[in-house]
């Protein structure tokens, strides 16, 4: 429980005697506090500067070196005081945790520093309160970047054992490498230049014969620009089969963008090799040509910035797309306007509405050509309507895509925002665990009877071992929880077995809302619905016998889940139940207390003796059953 | 005399807060970075209630006085007072702290409505807050006091309206938000007539005049001949 809040226990159990006149069963014995000891000063020496607290403080966390009894290891017979040799400074905001129950990094603070500190007095990180998490995360995030970044530069040493292929790979992909690669990518480059502008200079028209028209260069000269195709062809295929060599994943090289541009590029080359210089498919052929141009995409591998642009556009779909439906609507509108506007007019160019689409097209992106005017008064009059909303409706999408741009440009640790995001929702998962760990810790030390075996087995071990599995707060706690249990003659139940032992009976919507964050899916599955249906019947008998103090009958009305013979009235048998390890229920061990810091710690011992006294239920512990159980209904616990 | 230069106005970029959102919103429309028009639109009464909250501030009675009015000792006091100061600095639990802390030990349910009760019944004299004596006269009755004294607090939070009598419909009240506490997930789970069963079934052991109403006389003594329930008020002698 945070801090303050554990101090409030008392007033709590004591204002539960209101309950009392109104309970019809009898109330569970109380946990007495054994090792009952007036509250103490403790005193800290911290390499050398002393701190001092009351034990109580410490002692609410149980989970935390400070907290629990590793802290004896410490204790200095002689000065009568714990000595740590570690930072005070960092110590200073590790000991207010304690005390206010917030942790708080200080910005001074080197953040490798401050995480051995937490995690030499067992503190997770992941509670540091919010008001200074952000930092927190920022300058982990870039302490790891740097610590990636100067292994890429150990990488950049070659190892020594890369095949060939990977060599190759690597000098494709990071051209700053070795001087082959360098060599090889302004090469390359430069074969691009000279097949684009071949392409562009190929249709330039060059000088014409005296008895014909202008014919372009390609014609000319054809078999020069036929040489330098050929060259760069060339040139290209056999970078990309070296490429495609030096994939370490030819598959998924071969689905990547670049490749499938670089086919695009060099295909119609061979395409045209294969079929003749026939009459028909000639015009085809001419169309291939167009495919050339690709070429020039080919040197996005060249410049980054092409990259980003290229990804912009991508990731700026939806505003692309909105903005062409919305134009698209536009133009519609506004040509089936203009035309049914200017059909009157004699000599219109409006002939039909797909051909007003061009002067929509070209007014409302106030190109206005001025091949297609309106003639009449309305048609003018829609025509300056149409141009007005052209700007409009082009403008509005255009920031959107130009702030994309600016920020991807600027931040390319997109991909680590991501991460930091999963950290994030990774970090309140694992609050959430922690936080719903009061309600489930209850349930499971109901299902360990440890409630009762507190008091009537009343032997020295017994409370040693079940010392270290809860902590006379929890204790105190449970015992309240379990003060209102018999109250209101109800029990708590798990979310999940209560969904589904109770699906098939009419759910009662209560009146209380309890959101449940279930974090863990349960592998409880049909093995509780079957038992619990089992159990109904058993259960409803044995509660009538509760009115007796007995020990194994009140255990037995806890135990719904994972107990492996049905329940039946005959005292006997309710002492067989324990052989809990068969359940399925277990995802994971480890019992989480009340404290915020939920470290998994090994579930309650197993063996317990059994005294002679009643027995107690259940001398095996189970597994915690789901652990993502419910709620926490307000912050903090 | 010199008189300093009026600083120009706030630059085009960030207009001045807005209290009407009309023209604020034309103009994001036309600027890309439109959030901060939205920000800027600050509300300004809440920071009075702020204010006012955090200038009340109550210090106890002396320990020695503390110590007369209660059976507690010096030492118990001490401790109580630290976590009491803990949780509220200023040293007052209003209704909604003390709601929020008492939330916290039923995490399954929701303990509002039994804290307001609580609340009310610790807030001696109906201001609104809990003091730190009336904190620690509120306990050192539960936990000191003897049963007859435990006995009229617990009658005292049941009469709501406290007129010396508990009619049912109060009853009810008290009953609902107890079972509120249990949360929805129970077994077996919570029907929507269990509380109103419960207080028929209190009211036919205490009231024995059948009047409909229990009176202080009749709470105590039915709970003085019921031996469960005289067990279970000496359960929290040692909480403290």
């Amino acid at each position: 429980m945070a801090a303050g809040v554990a101090a409030w226990l008392p007033f709590a159990r004591a204002a539960a005697i209101g309950w009392m006149p109104v309970a019809n069963l009898p109330m569970p014995v109380a946990p007495t506090n054994k090792n009952k000891r007036q509250d103490e000063l403790i005193i800290l020496n911290v390499s050398g500067r002393r701190f001092q607290t009351w034990r109580n403080t410490l002692d609410r966390y149980p989970d935390t070196l400070l907290g629990s009894s590793e802290k004896e290891f410490f204790f200095n017979e002689e000065t009568r005081e714990y000595f740590f040799d570690r930072d005070p400074d960092s110590f200073r905001s590790i000991l207010n945790f304690y005390r206010t129950g917030k942790l708080h990094y200080p910005r001074y603070e080197c953040i490798s520093a401050y995480d051995e500190e937490l995690a030499f007095f067992g503190i997770i990180p992941e509670i540091i309160s919010d008001c200074c998490y952000e930092e927190y995360k920022d300058r982990k995030r870039e302490n790891t970047e740097r610590l990636m970044d100067d292994l890429e530069d150990n990488k950049d040493n070659k190892p020594p054992n890369m095949t060939c292929r990977e060599t190759m790979w690597r000098a494709f992909e990071n051209p700053h490498t070795s001087t082959m690669a360098l060599v090889f990518y302004y090469v390359t480059g430069f074969f691009i230049a000279i097949s684009v502008i071949t392409n562009v200079v190929e249709t330039v028209p060059c000088g014409s014969m005296p008895n014909q028209r202008d014919i372009p260069c390609g014609e000319r000269y054809t078999e020069a620009f036929f040489c330098m195709d050929t060259a760069c062809v060339m040139i290209f295929t056999v970078e990309y089969l070296m490429r495609l060599f030096a994939a370490p994943s030819r598959y998924r090289f071969m689905r990547s963008v670049m490749s499938i541009i670089d086919v695009v590029a060099i295909l119609p080359y061979y395409i045209g090799l294969v079929m003749t210089n026939n009459e028909d498919v000639s015009g085809a052929f001419v169309t291939l040509r167009v495919f050339r141009v690709f070429r020039i995409f080919k040197f996005s591998r060249h410049s980054q910035g092409l990259r980003i642009l290229g990804y912009t556009l991508k990731s700026c779909a939806s505003e692309l797309g909105f903005l062409l439906f919305s134009l698209t609507m536009a133009i519609i509108i506004f040509a089936t306007v203009m035309f049914y506007a200017e059909k009157g007019s004699s000599s219109s160019k409006f002939t039909s509405i797909p051909a007003s689409f061009w002067y929509t097209i070209v007014t409302m992106t106030t190109l206005g050509y001025g091949d297609m005017v309106p003639k009449t008064i309305a048609g003018k009059i829609f025509g300056s309507i149409c141009s007005l909303s052209g700007v409009l409706v082009i403008a509005l999408p255009v920031p959107v895509i130009v702030s994309n741009f600016s920020r991807i440009y600027h931040q390319n640790q997109r991909a680590d925002k991501r991460r930091a995001q999963k950290v994030q929702k990774a970090r309140l998962a694992r609050m959430r665990i922690s936080k719903a760990g009061s309600s489930t810790a209850f349930l499971h030390s109901k299902r360990n009877g440890l409630n009762q075996s507190l008091e009537l087995t009343g032997s020295l071990e017994e409370d040693q071992q079940l010392k270290k599995t809860t902590s006379l707060l929890e204790s105190q706690h449970h015992h309240l929880l379990h003060c209102l249990e018999k109250t209101t003659n109800h029990e708590f139940v798990d979310e999940r077995l209560y969904e589904q032992g109770y699906l098939q009976t009419a759910l009662q919507n209560f009146p209380s809302q309890s959101p449940s964050l279930s974090s863990e899916e349960g592998v409880t599955g049909t093995c509780c619905s079957r038992r619990t249906k089992k159990n109904i019947q058993a259960l409803n008998a044995t509660h009538t016998h509760s009115h007796t103090h007995n020990l194994q009958e009140l255990s037995a009305l806890h135990i719904h889940c994972g107990e492996q013979q049905p329940l039946n009235t005959s005292r006997s048998s309710l002492n067989l139940m324990s052989d809990e390890s068969g359940s399925l229920n277990c995802k994971s061990s480890g019992l989480v207390t009340t404290a915020i810091i939920s470290i998994p710690t090994p579930p309650s011992n197993n063996s317990r003796a059994n005294p002679d006294a009643p027995p107690p239920p259940n001398p095996d512990a189970p597994p915690r059953p789901n652990t993502g159980s419910d709620v926490v209904k307000i912050s903090a616990l | 005399m010199l008189s300093h230069p009026i600083p120009s106005c706030i630059p085009y970029t960030h207009p001045l807060p807005d209290p009407f959102p009309t023209p604020s919103l034309f103009f994001s429309l036309l600027s890309p970075s439109s959030s901060l028009f939205f920000l800027s639109f600050s509300p300004i009464d809440s920071s009075d209630s702020d204010l006012e909250l955090s200038t009340v501030r109550h210090q106890p009675e002396g320990l020695d006085q503390l110590q007369a009015q209660t059976k507690f000792t010096k030492k118990e006091l001490q401790s109580l007072y630290r976590g009491f100061k803990n949780e509220c600095p200023s040293g007052l639990v209003d209704e909604e702290t003390f709601k929020t802390i008492y939330s916290q030990f039923f995490p399954q349910g929701d303990a509002t409505t039994y804290a307001h009760f609580l609340f009310n019944a610790f807030d001696l004299d109906r201001n609104g807050s809990i003091r730190f004596e009336d904190f620690v006269i509120g306990l050192s009755v539960l936990l000191r006091g003897s049963v007859t004294e435990k006995l009229n607090w617990a009658f005292n939070l049941y009469d709501i309206n406290k007129d010396g009598y508990i009619t049912k419909e109060e009853m009810l009240l008290i009953m609902k938000s107890i079972y509120d506490m249990m949360g929805r997930y129970t077994y077996p789970s919570v029907r929507d007539e269990a509380p109103s069963e419960h207080v028929e079934k209190f009211f036919q052991k205490m009231d024995r005049n059948r009047d409909g109403v229990v009176t202080i006389e009749e709470f105590i003594d039915t709970c003085q001949k019921d031996e469960n329930i005289m067990n279970s008020m000496q359960l929290f002698e040692n909480v403290i």
